[in-house]
């Protein structure tokens, strides 16, 4: 077979292995409800079927990015520890917005150890690149 | 549905996981271990107690590919392929693991 074939063969095998690509935008104080909790679930369910997820926190969303939270004080169930988990889910994208931060008067600082701090702008002209947008 | 167990009853959801992990007991985890046809060795409760540890730390019950990939992380690739895996846990080792561990069914299970 010559190589013009094989690359041929290459392509018509590559394209139906397209990976769906979700943006997973978390706006909510960690306890509204349960807004953070499914949020952080369809994000294990969508990585467990090998989709592609990246998570942002905007507005009151970064409240849920803050170290020390005790859920358990006000009979929660602690899903904040998941967080230190999704290293284990392949989801490693994690975005907050610097400018949401700024605005609480809270630090550069999460629990992510490697998340990217964006401003809203900068956030805006990230999201056009995903398929699925889902907003919690 | 319950398990009768040093004449008490732990109360489980309809297909048998704890629905306390407080409950849970080694001599527990034989008992259900036995309803699924699994017999402990050392190296099932390796994997069970991982998957304890996990859920303590992190609150949620690890799906298959989050397990395999932590158990990567703590014992090399020879520990966590899922061949080796569902060798221990024929059925499913997220499913049968969290079961014998006393933890809830993980979501994003099947």
């Amino acid at each position: 077979m010559s190589s013009s074939q094989n690359s041929a063969t290459n392509l018509q095998e590559m394209s139906p292995i397209t990976v769906t690509r979700y943006a997973i935008i978390n706006t909510s104080a960690p306890f509204d409800r349960l807004k953070g909790k499914e949020s952080l679930d369809a994000a294990l369910i969508l990585a467990s079927y090998e989709m592609d997820v990246s998570l942002f926190f905007i507005g009151n969303g970064v409240y849920q990015t803050q170290a020390n939270q005790q859920a358990e004080s006000i009979a929660h169930k602690d899903y904040l520890a998941t967080f230190k988990a999704l290293e284990f889910y392949d989801i490693e994208d994690i975005y907050l917005c610097q400018d949401s931060l700024t605005e609480r008067g809270l630090a550069t600082d999460s629990v992510f150890d490697d998340a990217q701090y964006l401003s809203a702008e900068q956030i805006k002209a990230l999201l056009p690149q995903f398929d699925v947008v889902l907003t919690f | 549905m319950a398990i009768e167990f040093n004449n008490q009853q732990i109360d489980t959801d309809s297909q048998g996981y704890l629905l306390n992990i407080n409950d849970w007991h080694k001599d527990l985890a034989c008992i259900i271990a036995k309803e699924e046809n699994i017999e402990l060795t050392p190296a099932h409760w390796e994997v069970v107690n991982f998957v304890r540890d996990f859920y303590i730390t992190y609150k949620t019950s690890p799906a298959i590919r989050a397990l395999t990939k932590a158990l990567k992380a703590e014992y090399g690739e020879e520990k966590a392929n899922s061949r080796y895996l569902y060798r221990l846990f024929p059925k499913g080792p997220a499913k049968q693991a969290t079961k014998i561990a006393g933890l809830p069914k993980p979501a994003r299970c099947i």
